[in-house]
């Protein structure tokens, strides 16, 4: 079996209300040289006969929209 | 004259939406998501709600929902496709209509009444209305905030797809009068054909003066004149 760790990402550029709201309290905290914020997801995905390409697919199908986001794929364990 | 509205678990307003359209002589009926036919229906519509809860992103898995085939096939044969609020979202995340929708822009829910202008007549939502009529429907939504890429929202606006932008009463189309945040006020869209269109208000909860409100008539009028059998 192979764990995936799946990481997606709203695309540059797109509005990311809950990181725009975040990036707002940290300068209020005084963290002024935050420039970014951005939120995202990790998603596992454990399977017995699937490759990177299957994940990739999962992804550009189901689990990211492709539309708004961007997705990076790992092998955990 | 003869639409189904496609129940998902976590649909809401179904039956408003076939009461609504039953005043206006459609024969309206509910239909599961599981159902894998659509033969005999005019035209199709999405309602609002949080279909299968929502996960993952909205509308992300009622997309893959057996009666959505049909609803792509409907979409491919030039019949009538409408979605409201969660039915908006799923028909974007079948990229039936281009972009997507995400959190507001103040983290907020947002349910009240809004304006909107009508933008385009060339749709099967707004067939009967004229461009600069100022509509006022229920807004009931958290992820309302409709996006695209640059590139898509050039040409959603060159080809004239956005059906309804937020405004304020006088349907002046200003920051102060966009709710959500939505990229150019955008309210509603079409496909390029116009036979698909989908908003975030709900039509249906502004069909009739004991609503407070009857601004979503001159939508669900154009869609029941645009149910028109296949064979006709």
């Amino acid at each position: 079996m192979t764990k995936y760790r799946i990481d997606i990402r709203r695309k540059h550029g797109l509005a990311d209300p809950e990181g725009a709201t975040t990036a707002r309290a940290l300068h209020d905290l005084g963290y002024s040289g935050v420039v970014d914020v951005s939120f995202g997801r990790v998603i596992f995905v454990d399977t017995d006969d699937g490759d990177a390409s299957d994940v990739a697919a999962m992804c550009e199908q189901l689990l990211a929209n492709p539309v708004i986001e961007e997705y990076a794929i790992e092998v955990v364990e | 004259m003869k639409a189904a509205v496609v129940v998902f678990p976590g649909s809401n307003c179904e039956r408003d939406v076939v009461h609504a359209l039953s005043t206006l002589g459609v024969d309206a009926r509910t239909v599961w998501h599981r159902e894998t036919s659509l033969e005999g229906f005019d035209g199709v519509v999405i309602p609002g709600g949080f279909a299968h809860g929502d996960y993952l992103r909205t509308g992300a898995i009622a997309r893959f929902s057996p009666v959505m085939r049909e609803v792509e096939r409907f979409a491919d044969e030039g019949r009538p496709v409408v979605g409201i609020c969660n039915g908006f979202q799923v028909l974007c995340e079948a990229r039936l209509l281009p972009g997507a929708l995400v959190a507001n822009r103040d983290l907020r829910f947002i349910c009240r009444p809004v304006d909107m202008r009508v933008e385009s007549t060339g749709s099967v939502l707004t067939g009967e209305a004229s461009v600069g009529d100022v509509l006022r429907l229920p807004l009931n939504s958290y992820e309302g905030n409709f996006v695209a890429p640059a590139a898509e929202l050039e040409r959603i606006e060159a080809h004239g797809q956005v059906l309804l932008r937020y405004c304020d009463p006088d349907g002046d189309v200003t920051d102060e009068a966009n709710p959500n945040g939505s990229s150019n006020s955008i309210a509603g869209i079409r496909n390029e054909s116009g036979n698909v269109a989908g908003l975030m208000p709900h039509p249906e909860r502004a069909s009739d003066p004991v609503l407070g409100s009857t601004g979503g008539v001159p939508l669900l009028a154009s869609l029941a004149t645009a149910l028109v059998p296949a064979s006709a």
